[in-house]
């Protein structure tokens, strides 16, 4: 009968091109991208550690001296290993406190946290899918889908498109890639839900990290209870990313749309590159872009804040 | 013509022979006098084009509110969350609530 092993063999969590995860028992070490801005990486990672952050950020490790990393001249980070939602059951997933997670993270005044505190990089990263779209081949089942996608996109304000406009002062604080994917449960296995992964945070408009789950309810994917449910949670918890009551689609359009073009790009990409038709939810995305870019251009624009 | 609200100059557009009247600052919408019939009607003549609906009638308005560019479901019958295509559906979406 084999006896328990005290040290459990590494556990690759996720590996990415940008990203390396390996679990380590209690232990996560986490090799980051090789494009990473060491000075805005390592803010990142203080934000987290500051105590202003605490039950809403998971909190650092101090990284082992002996660890070897996956990828050497790679900046590495250790955390505390925590329970996932599970991908299998995502009908369990924490909707109502992952809105409350973010309306404390929107909450938090950055003036008292490590400076210089970076831009939140969400419209980078969506400006990165569309130029991950571009460098690949329009999808045989698809080849219009290039041009819908461009075309929703160049309908978005420069500032969604990660050209920097000084009239939109960068005020809150935002997580910048918020999925279910970046909840866990610290301790694990059942202790409370906390936002993991710092790599995109900083400032910028919060109704960013909203925008992925408000592109999935306007693309039909989202059950409107589930979006009812976050949005309400959100707004309770003093979120300021949307106005207190009523519509609150006038704040969130444009992260909306440019998570959409960024959600569709992706899928072309990917879709492509793995030589596999676009899947039914793939093609919603992109039937939202068409709408997107079929919207008059007179009523397109957002009232000035 | 100016806007009533913030005074901004107001540009004139034509929508299915209706004219409309957008402020170029706060976005708002002026109708002239028999306008907002005419649109109506036309709302009118839109629901008869589509098939009568069965069982239990559809909301009219959707319950939450959702952008001009959401999907046509929102306030209607709902399948598309179920439906014979909905385990098919739950896998995609379950792939994509977890990806960036």
């Amino acid at each position: 009968m084999p006896s328990p092993d005290p040290t459990p063999a590494p556990e690759p969590l996720a590996d990415r091109p940008d990203s390396t995860v390996v679990r380590h028992g209690p232990l996560v070490l986490k090799t980051h991208a090789p494009d990473s801005d060491p000075l805005a990486l390592t803010t990142r990672i203080a934000v987290a550690a500051h105590p202003l952050l605490t039950g809403i950020l998971l909190p650092p490790l101090p990284t082992p001296a002996a660890a070897t990393p996956a990828h050497p001249g790679r900046p590495l980070s250790a955390w505390p290993y925590g329970t996932p939602v599970d991908p299998d059951d995502p009908d369990a997933a924490p909707w109502g406190e992952t809105a409350i997670l973010l309306a404390r993270l929107h909450r938090t005044p950055p003036e008292a946290l490590p400076a210089p505190l970076p831009p939140m990089r969400g419209p980078a990263k969506a400006a990165r899918a569309l130029a991950r779209m571009h460098a690949t081949a329009p999808h045989p089942a698809a080849p219009d889908a290039h041009r819908t996608v461009r075309h929703a996109w160049h309908g978005l304000p420069a500032w969604a498109r990660d050209e920097p406009d000084p009239a939109r002062p960068l005020t809150t604080l935002c997580h910048g890639d918020l999925h279910l994917g970046q909840l866990v449960r610290h301790p694990a296995p059942d202790g409370p839900w906390h936002l993991i992964d710092v790599d995109d945070l900083g400032l910028g408009d919060p109704a960013w990290d909203l925008a992925r789950p408000a592109a999935w309810y306007a693309a039909g994917l989202l059950h409107p209870d589930i979006w009812q449910c976050f949005l309400a949670a959100y707004r309770h918890a003093g979120g300021p990313a949307v106005r207190p009551e009523g519509d609150p689609w006038p704040e969130l359009d444009i992260a909306a749309r440019a998570l959409t073009v960024q959600t569709a790009a992706l899928a072309l990409a990917k879709s492509t590159t793995e030589g596999r038709p676009l899947d039914e939810v793939e093609q919603l995305m992109i039937d939202s872009c068409a709408r997107i870019a079929s919207l008059p251009p007179e009523l397109d624009a957002a009232p000035p804040p | 013509m100016h806007c009533p609200k913030c005074h901004a100059p107001m540009h004139t557009y034509n929508r299915n022979g209706v004219q409309i009247e957008q402020c170029s600052n706060c976005r708002g919408i002026f109708l002239d006098y028999g306008e907002l019939e005419s649109l109506t009607r036309l709302e009118a003549q839109w629901n008869q084009q589509a098939p009568p609906p069965a069982g239990p009638p559809p909301q009219a308005y959707p319950a939450a509110p959702a952008p001009a560019w959401g999907a046509p479901q929102h306030g209607g019958h709902g399948a598309h969350y179920g439906g014979h295509h909905g385990h098919h559906r739950q896998k995609g979406f379950g792939r994509m609530l977890f990806s960036s």
